[in-house]
């Protein structure tokens, strides 16, 4: 990860480390590792398909935490018994197209690409493609996740089935 | 075929697995089930504006649920009369025409065919009244909810509904205007599980303490006290709870509210500044429905299959959830929150938050019934080996006495799927 002081203006080189290192967490499983990077005010938000724009007080989403959810979530989808994901799927996903869309103080908007290829035992790939849009934080241990808004551009999730890890 | 075996004498009920594989039988349900019973639709609230429209499939049927110039509901196959093609192709909007891409016919939203190209070359017989949109034979309501039926001589949707709608009223009671509201935003997703398995899960509260053991951990965390289990026969829930059988193949479990509702049972989950609100919410409830429908309302929960597949549960937020086979190893499910239409901005964001900590394919539970649908179907491969499933849970017992933990109300719903599959013959 870079270094990135709060006074600093946030370059695309160092968002995209942050976010390479994000996705191998991710891919790997180390989502203790992954809660470090976030703000104790951090949200997790996937809009539902049919309303990408929408905000979780109105609208019906298909995750909308708070970062207490989110540790809820790590903890329930590392139990043995989160039966959807055990065994674990196997998660491969390539992040591009980052673009540091703008920064006040020391909250930087940045916008990136994803593909993220999940497996399962017995079943064709399944492949989950869409837009990240992050408030990151940049504090003096680095980067942090403020909020992170993943809108999966497919009409509706249909043959995805659940989102029952941290896509 | 022989589906199943309800021996009442020696308390055995067994299912035979092929009605969960078989392509040919789900080809007779499409003949004998779905186009026989009231399908759900949609909510009046999803369209409430003249010329508001949904486009969805029910029943494997393109349809537009629309609202007409006068603001009454109606529904059409998205069909062009001339070529068939699709009609209306947005998921949802508001339209004056309805256009088709091909020729350019173009209907009215009363389905009355507005405009041919090149009428002139049509002969003198042609009429144009002759070729307006098409609606499915039946379209009636029951309190907002819509429902189609495409055998002409169905039954009226009242009687057809029979006792579940006392379940819809206690579910709109909590509405202090009487009506709910569909909220913005739907879960859809694929289930690779034949549907009739939907169906049982809806209601299958045998399965909650095992198949969502990390979710009642959340709660705990959470700091919502969950009671141990009494060791009386058979419970297995924290609170006594029972399977109704409503008429008609419908059903709901009641039970006792154990986990917190947003109307009106607060937990430490929705937080300390949610209290009042929903102490208020219940005040008006006492006031408006009395203390013991109040009680009924606030602190009991409930998931109402209405024959075949439109469920509606109310616990930890209400839900209505739909689902059609796509194939007989697979269904499509559309998932929708439902709440009062006049709640506050605070409660209708802590009813949402609620719903998310259990339903949806992003929740705390449903994806791990997702995971055991599939599971079962992936076992179901052994289904030539292996015939029968077992559902003799409670059997024997008095109706009365029947828990939501037990399989009568799964029994209820085979019986009924069973008579249609045969009489229809």
């Amino acid at each position: 990860m870079s270094q990135t002081t709060a006074v600093g203006r946030l370059t695309r080189a160092e968002a995209e480390d942050f976010l390479y290192y994000e996705a191998a967490l991710l891919d790997e499983w180390r989502l203790k590792e992954w809660l470090e990077l976030l703000t104790p005010d951090a949200r997790y938000l996937i809009p539902p398909n049919d309303k990408p724009d929408g905000e979780p007080h109105n609208t019906l989403f298909i995750i909308a935490d708070d970062a207490e959810r989110i540790r809820q979530r790590v903890i329930r989808i590392l139990d043995p018994n989160c039966h959807a994901e055990a065994p674990k799927s196997r998660l491969r996903r390539c992040i591009s197209n980052v673009r540091v869309l703008g920064q006040e103080g020391d909250l930087a908007t940045v916008a990136a690409n994803f593909v993220c290829y999940r497996f399962r035992r017995y079943e064709r790939v399944r492949e989950y493609v869409g837009g990240l849009t992050y408030q990151l934080r940049l504090t003096p241990e680095g980067l942090r996740i403020r909020e992170r808004r993943v809108v999966i551009d497919a009409h509706e999730l249909g043959s995805l089935g659940s989102v029952s890890f941290i896509l | 075929m022989q589906y199943i075996i309800d021996d009442v004498e020696n308390q055995r009920f067994l299912l035979h697995r092929g009605a969960l594989v078989s392509p040919s039988v789900l080809a007779e349900e499409m003949e004998k089930i779905f186009a026989k019973c009231w399908i759900y639709v949609g909510h009046a609230s999803e369209i409430p504006n003249p010329g508001d429209f949904v486009t969805r499939k029910v029943a494997g049927r393109p349809v537009i649920f629309v609202r007409n110039e006068q603001g009454k509901i109606d529904c059409f196959f998205n069909t062009c009369r001339h070529r068939a093609a699709i009609v209306e192709t947005k998921r949802e909007g508001n339209a004056r025409r309805f256009f088709c891409v091909y020729h350019g016919w173009s209907y009215g939203i009363d389905g009355k065919l507005a405009r041919i190209p090149g009428e002139e070359a049509y002969a003198a017989s042609f009429d144009r009244n002759e070729y307006g949109l098409k609606r499915p034979p039946l379209l009636d309501h029951y309190r907002d909810f819509w429902f189609l039926c495409l055998d002409p001589n169905g039954p009226p949707l009242r009687d057809y509904l029979a006792r579940a709608v006392e379940y819809i009223d206690l579910v709109i009671d909590q509405s202090p205007s009487g009506v709910m509201q569909v909220i913005s935003g739907t879960q859809e997703y694929d289930v690779a599980a034949n549907w009739k398995l939907m169906v049982e899960n809806s209601v299958d509260d045998y399965h909650l303490p095992t198949t969502h053991s990390t979710w009642l951990r959340f709660m705990a965390n959470s700091g919502v006290t969950i009671e141990r289990t009494p060791r009386e026969s058979g419970q297995v829930l924290p609170t006594k709870g029972y399977a109704i059988s409503l008429g008609n193949g419908h059903f709901t479990t009641d039970n006792v509210n154990f986990r917190g509702r947003p109307v009106a049972h607060w937990i430490p989950l929705y937080g300390e500044e949610a209290r009042e609100e929903i102490a208020e919410i219940r005040r008006e409830l006492e006031e408006r429905l009395g203390p013991e429908r109040a009680e009924r309302v606030a602190n009991t929960n409930r998931n109402l299959v209405i024959f075949p597949n439109l469920v509606i549960n109310d616990g930890s937020s209400v839900t209505i959830r739909t689902f059609f086979p796509e194939g007989p190893e697979r269904m499509h499910v559309t998932a929708w929150a439902l709440g009062p239409a006049d709640e506050s901005e605070s409660a209708r964001a802590r009813r949402l938050d609620a719903f998310l900590t259990f339903y949806g394919p992003g929740g705390f539970a449903t994806p791990d019934d997702v995971e055991a649908l599939e599971l079962v179907q992936q076992g179901l491969a052994n289904w030539r080996s292996d015939e029968w499933s077992e559902m003799s849970r409670g059997m024997g017992k008095p109706e009365s006495d029947q828990l939501n933990s037990d399989e009568h109300h799964l029994r209820t719903f085979w019986r009924h799927w069973n008579k249609l599959m045969q009489e229809n013959a």
